[in-house]
C-alpha cells in the first residue's frame, strides 16, 4: 500500500454489464462521489446524467474564442485597408465593413473550431502517454467486454472507504492502482 | 377547450377555437374585399403579402416532411403528423392564389402591353413574363406541390394501419423525387410572384432567400402549435422538452441560414455595384424603408442569434414560443420589405388591408388546419421509430 505522501490512488472495480455499470454510477453519484469515471466498450445512453456530470464549459470556451476571432478579423482588415494599405478599390470607402464580413465570419468559425478541438483535449487532459489504469491486466478488457468504474482517492483511508463502497454496490475484482 | 384521447391520439372534442378562427378569417376577408373596390393596388399588395406569408408556412412544412423522410429522422416522428397537417394546407393555398389572378395588372408592371412596348428589357423578357405562361407555371407549381403532399399524406395514413417497412421506403422515394421538384418549383414561384414585381431586377439566389425564410416560418409555427397543444394537455405524453430543444436548434440554424443567404444576395450586388441590380436595395434604403431594412438586420438576425444561441432559451417552452412569435412577425416584415417598396416608393405606409388580409387568410388557414388535425390521429401511431422519438434526448 502506498504511503500518504504519494500521488493519488485509483480504485478500479469491475461490473457485470452495462446496466450494472449504469446503476453503480447512479449510486456513486448519490453517495456524493465526484472524482470517478466509468469505462465501457461502447457509449451508454444517459450515462452523463447517471454519473451526475455537469455540463461541459466547452461551449463557452468556443464562444469566447469565436468572438475573439471575429473581432480580430475586423481589426485585421480595418488595419490593412485603412492604415497599412489605404487603396481605393472599385470606388468603395476604405472602411467597407460589408467586404470584411466573409473573412470575419471565417475567422470566427476557425477560432470556434480550433477552440472546440483544443479545448476538448485540454479538458480531457489528452493526449496522455500513460495512465495508472493501464497497470491493470483486467482493465484491458474494457475495449472488449469489460465494464469498470475507476475512482480517485487522495490517501489510503479514503481508498479503503471507496473499496468498501464499490464492493457494496456490486463491484468485483477490485484493484488499487498507482503510478 | 380541446380534448383528446391518450389511447388513440385522436381529438375527441375540437373546442371552439377553430370556429372562432373561421369567423375572424371571414370577417378579415370581407373587410379586405372592400379594399378591392376602394384601392385595388394597395389591396392586392397587402393580399399578396399575407398570401405569401401563409403559403410559406405550408411550403416550409412540405420541405420539413420530405427532409424528415430523406434523412430518416427519429426525433421528429411525434411531430411529423403535425407538419403533415400543415403541409396539407397547400390545396387551400391554391384557392387563395386564385384572387391574385384578378390583380395581375395591379401587381405586375410587365402585364401592361403599353409598358412592354416602350421597354426593350421587358420585350426581351416577354417570352417568360407573359400572363399565359405565368398562369400555366402557377398551375404546374400547385400541381406538383399538391401531388407530393397528397401522396405523402396518404402513405402516412396507410402506415397508421399497417406498419410495413415498404411504406417508410415509399415515403422516402416520394421525398427524393419531391425535393428536387420542390427546389425548382419553389424557386421559380418566388421569381414569378415576388421577384417579377420589379420586372427589371433579377437575383438568381432570390428563390433560396424566400425558401430560407419559409424554413424559419415553419419551425416557428410548429413551436407555437406544439406549445398551445401541450397547454391544452394534448400530446403531453408524446413530446418533451427535448423536442422544443431540437425545434429551437433548427429555428436558430435556419435564422442564421436566412441571414447567410440574405447577406450573400446583398454582398454580390453591393460588390459588383451595377445600377440595374443595386436599384433594388437602393429602393429599400430611401425614406422610412431604411428603418425597415435595419429592423430586418437586427430583428431577423442579430437579436435572435444572440438570444437563441443559449441552451436555456431553447429549452424553456414559453420563452421559445415568444421567440417563435417574434420570428413570424419578422417573416411578415421581410415579405413586406420585399413586396411593398414597389408600391410605396418614398417610405412605408401601413394599411388596414395589411392586417385584414393577414387575419383573413390566417383565420381560414388555422380553421382548416384544426379541422385536419381533428380528423386523424395526432401522431403517426404505427411508425417504427415512434418510441425512439418520444424517448429522444437532445444532446
Amino acid at each position: 500500500m502506498a504511503d500518504s505522501n504519494t500521488k493519488e490512488l485509483y480504485i478500479l472495480a469491475e461490473f457485470e454489464s452495462a446496466a450494472a455499470l449504469y446503476h453503480a454510477a447512479e449510486k456513486m453519484r448519490d453517495a456524493g462521489c465526484r472524482h470517478f469515471d466509468c469505462h465501457s466498450p461502447f457509449p451508454i445512453h444517459g450515462m452523463d446524467a447517471a454519473m451526475g456530470l455537469e455540463r461541459s464549459p466547452l461551449g463557452w470556451i468556443a464562444g469566447l474564442c469565436a468572438t475573439f476571432g471575429a473581432l480580430g478579423g475586423v481589426a485585421l482588415q480595418w488595419y490593412a485597408s485603412t492604415i497599412a494599405y489605404p487603396l481605393v478599390i472599385s470606388g468603395k470607402p476604405f472602411f467597407s465593413f460589408q467586404a470584411y464580413l466573409p473573412v470575419t465570419f471565417a475567422l470566427g468559425v476557425l477560432m470556434a473550431a480550433g477552440a472546440s478541438l483544443f479545448g476538448m483535449l485540454g479538458l480531457n487532459r489528452l493526449p496522455q502517454f500513460h495512465h495508472p489504469l493501464f497497470n491493470s491486466e483486467r482493465f484491458k478488457r474494457v475495449t472488449d467486454d469489460g465494464f469498470f468504474i475507476s475512482a480517485i482517492a487522495v490517501n489510503n483511508a479514503e481508498g479503503d472507504k471507496l473499496q468498501k463502497f464499490l464492493e457494496s454496490i456490486g463491484g468485483s475484482n477490485i484493484e488499487v492502482l498507482k503510478d | 377547450m380541446m380534448r383528446y384521447d391518450e389511447g388513440t391520439y385522436r381529438i375527441t372534442e375540437p373546442g371552439s377555437f377553430g370556429t372562432r378562427s373561421l369567423i375572424v378569417g371571414i370577417a378579415g376577408l370581407a373587410v379586405s374585399a372592400i379594399g378591392y373596390f376602394l384601392n385595388p393596388a394597395q389591396f392586392f399588395h397587402s393580399y399578396l403579402n399575407a398570401f405569401i406569408f401563409w403559403f410559406n408556412i405550408a411550403m416550409g412544412s412540405l420541405f420539413f416532411v420530405m427532409l424528415h423522410h430523406l434523412v430518416a429522422a427519429r426525433w421528429s416522428v411525434t411531430l411529423r403528423r403535425l407538419a403533415e397537417n400543415v403541409m396539407m394546407q397547400t390545396p387551400l393555398m391554391l384557392l387563395f392564389f386564385l384572387p391574385l389572378l384578378l390583380g395581375l395588372h395591379d401587381l405586375f408592371h410587365w402585364t401592361h402591353h403599353e409598358a412592354v412596348e416602350a421597354d426593350l428589357i421587358l420585350q426581351k423578357k416577354a417570352p417568360y413574363l407573359n400572363i399565359t405562361f405565368f398562369v400555366v407555371r402557377a398551375a404546374v407549381f400547385f400541381g406538383v406541390w399538391n401531388a407530393v403532399s397528397v401522396l405523402l399524406f396518404k402513405a402516412s395514413l396507410k402506415q397508421d394501419l399497417n406498419p410495413e417497412e415498404a411504406i417508410t421506403k415509399r415515403m422516402r422515394v416520394i421525398s427524393a423525387f419531391g425535393i428536387i421538384a420542390y427546389a425548382f418549383t419553389f424557386s421559380f414561384a418566388s421569381f414569378d410572384w415576388l421577384m417579377s414585381l420589379d420586372a427589371h431586377w433579377y437575383s438568381t439566389i432570390f428563390g433560396v432567400y424566400i425558401f430560407s425564410g419559409s424554413l424559419v416560418a415553419i419551425i416557428s409555427f410548429l413551436v407555437i402549435v406544439l406549445f398551445f397543444m401541450r397547454r391544452q394537455g394534448i400530446l403531453r405524453n408524446m413530446t418533451t422538452t427535448e423536442h422544443f430543444h431540437d425545434l429551437g436548434k433548427l429555428l436558430f440554424a435556419f435564422t442564421v441560414f436566412w441571414a447567410y443567404i440574405a447577406f450573400s444576395q446583398y454582398f454580390l450586388i453591393w460588390y459588383a455595384n451595377i445600377p440595374e441590380e443595386t436599384i433594388w436595395f437602393r429602393n429599400r434604403w430611401v425614406g422610412s424603408w431604411k428603418g425597415v431594412s435595419l429592423l430586418l438586420v437586427m430583428g431577423h438576425f442579430v437579436l435572435p442569434f444572440f438570444i437563441l444561441i443559449t441552451r436555456s432559451a431553447k429549452r424553456k417552452a414559453v420563452f421559445l414560443t415568444v421567440m417563435a412569435f417574434w420570428m413570424l412577425f419578422m417573416r411578415w416584415v421581410d415579405l413586406y420589405w420585399v413586396i411593398m417598396p414597389g408600391l410605396q416608393e418614398q417610405g412605408f405606409n401601413l394599411s388596414w388591408f395589411d392586417l385584414t388580409a393577414f387575419i383573413g387568410i390566417g383565420g381560414i388557414f388555422v380553421w382548416s388546419l384544426l379541422k385536419r388535425i381533428a380528423a386523424h390521429p395526432l401522431i403517426p401511431v404505427k411508425d417504427p421509430q415512434l418510441k425512439a422519438s418520444v424517448e429522444f434526448i437532445s444532446e
